[in-house]
């Protein structure tokens, strides 16, 4: 299926979560509770259809066909 | 000098700076100094320009992610022990301003939010109308704000009844470095406050942080005069110095101003020349 990641648009894998998306891009293994196997910080954040999708609901929040993602991370400004 | 002062009186140790906490939202900081990041050529010249400064409170912003970026600001904060205060920078309506804050409070897993809802990319000045209704909404929603305003006393109490943690009036527009154009309301503004006032904006260079400090705000925060100054390391030791010396200054009571001159030398006692 395809999504919009970011403004461009993505195949991903039918029934994928948020969670393997975040952990494709990111190249980091994620837990069931959304945060990075290897105990550091992951620092990103998720919008589907322009609402947040906690980090808690990751694993359990599927992409449909569609879907319009953000994906953000802290970067220089201000 | 003070003509009290008796020879051998040791100097204000350097520590009373330090004794001297910055605690906003119950977290105590100790500098006074709050830095942002824009404008850094490189994250390794920041980082050095950031530490130089002492900051330990630095704004970010939120962007879609890249893979392809080299080296992670995040991870510069996190090496350095420097907390994160996300900013809603490039939002010019409230529902984007809430959107980024809530990102951010996911990404950064921190309530704290600079919150900036600007009117147009021209001026840069903060839209009074969607600032209220955005500082509103994310008080509502449990956020820490901090408000970048205008430097207007009437807007900046109006945001405090609101719920925002501290109000942020700018100097000058961002980036400008005209320093602090309308020093009587900002005096205005922290004689009104009861949270924290932060200078934010337009600050070019140290005197300009000092004169912020003296008018009574609690803090300062800045990025382009550091970021953009030739040298950022020195640059930055420099506000780190000047933003103790305003804060030493305002807390010490400056004298009067006055018409005519005021002999500090008594004229009794002088020799006299035939």
């Amino acid at each position: 299926m395809n999504i919009r990641l970011n403004g461009t648009d993505q195949s991903v894998a039918d029934g994928a979560s948020v969670s393997t998306l975040v952990s494709q891009l990111t190249g980091r293994r994620i837990g069931p509770d959304g945060r990075a196997a290897d105990g550091g910080k992951l620092g990103v954040a998720v919008a589907r259809n322009a609402e947040v999708v906690p980090r808690s609901q990751w694993h359990a929040t599927a992409l449909a066909d569609g879907d319009d993602v953000e994906l953000v991370t802290a970067v220089q400004g201000g | 000098m003070n003509e009290t002062t008796l020879a051998g009186t040791p100097a204000v140790p350097e520590t009373r700076a330090v004794a001297d906490p910055f605690v906003v939202d119950g977290v105590t900081l100790g500098s006074r100094l709050i830095m942002g990041t824009g404008g850094a050529p490189s994250l390794d010249g920041l980082g050095a320009a950031l530490v130089a400064s002492g900051t330990e409170l630095t704004t970010v912003a939120m962007r879609r992610y890249s893979p392809a970026e080299t080296g992670s600001l995040f991870q510069l904060l996190e090496d350095h022990r420097i907390r994160g205060l996300p900013n809603t920078a490039g939002c010019f309506t409230a529902r984007d301003a809430v959107l980024t804050a809530e990102l951010a409070r996911e990404a950064l897993e921190t309530d704290w939010v600079k919150l900036e809802v600007i009117a147009d990319e021209h001026t840069l000045l903060p839209d009074a109308v969607e600032l209220v209704d955005a500082t509103e909404q994310l008080v509502a929603r449990g956020f820490k704000v901090f408000a970048y305003t205008n430097d207007d006393p009437v807007l900046a109490l109006r945001l405090e009844n609101l719920g925002a943690t501290a109000v942020m009036p700018l100097g000058a527009p961002i980036g400008t470095g005209l320093g602090i154009l309308n020093p009587h309301n900002i005096e205005l503004i922290v004689s009104r406050a009861s949270v924290p006032v932060v200078l934010d904006a337009g600050i070019g260079t140290a005197s300009d942080a000092a004169l912020a400090m003296e008018l009574g705000c609690d803090a300062v925060l800045l990025a382009t005069a550091v970021t953009r100054a030739q040298n950022p390391v020195l640059m930055g030791e420099a506000f780190k110095h000047a933003v103790i010396a305003g804060r030493l200054a305002r807390k010490a009571g400056r004298i009067p101003r006055r018409e005519h001159a005021l002999a500090s030398s008594a004229m009794e006692g002088r020799a006299e020349f035939l």
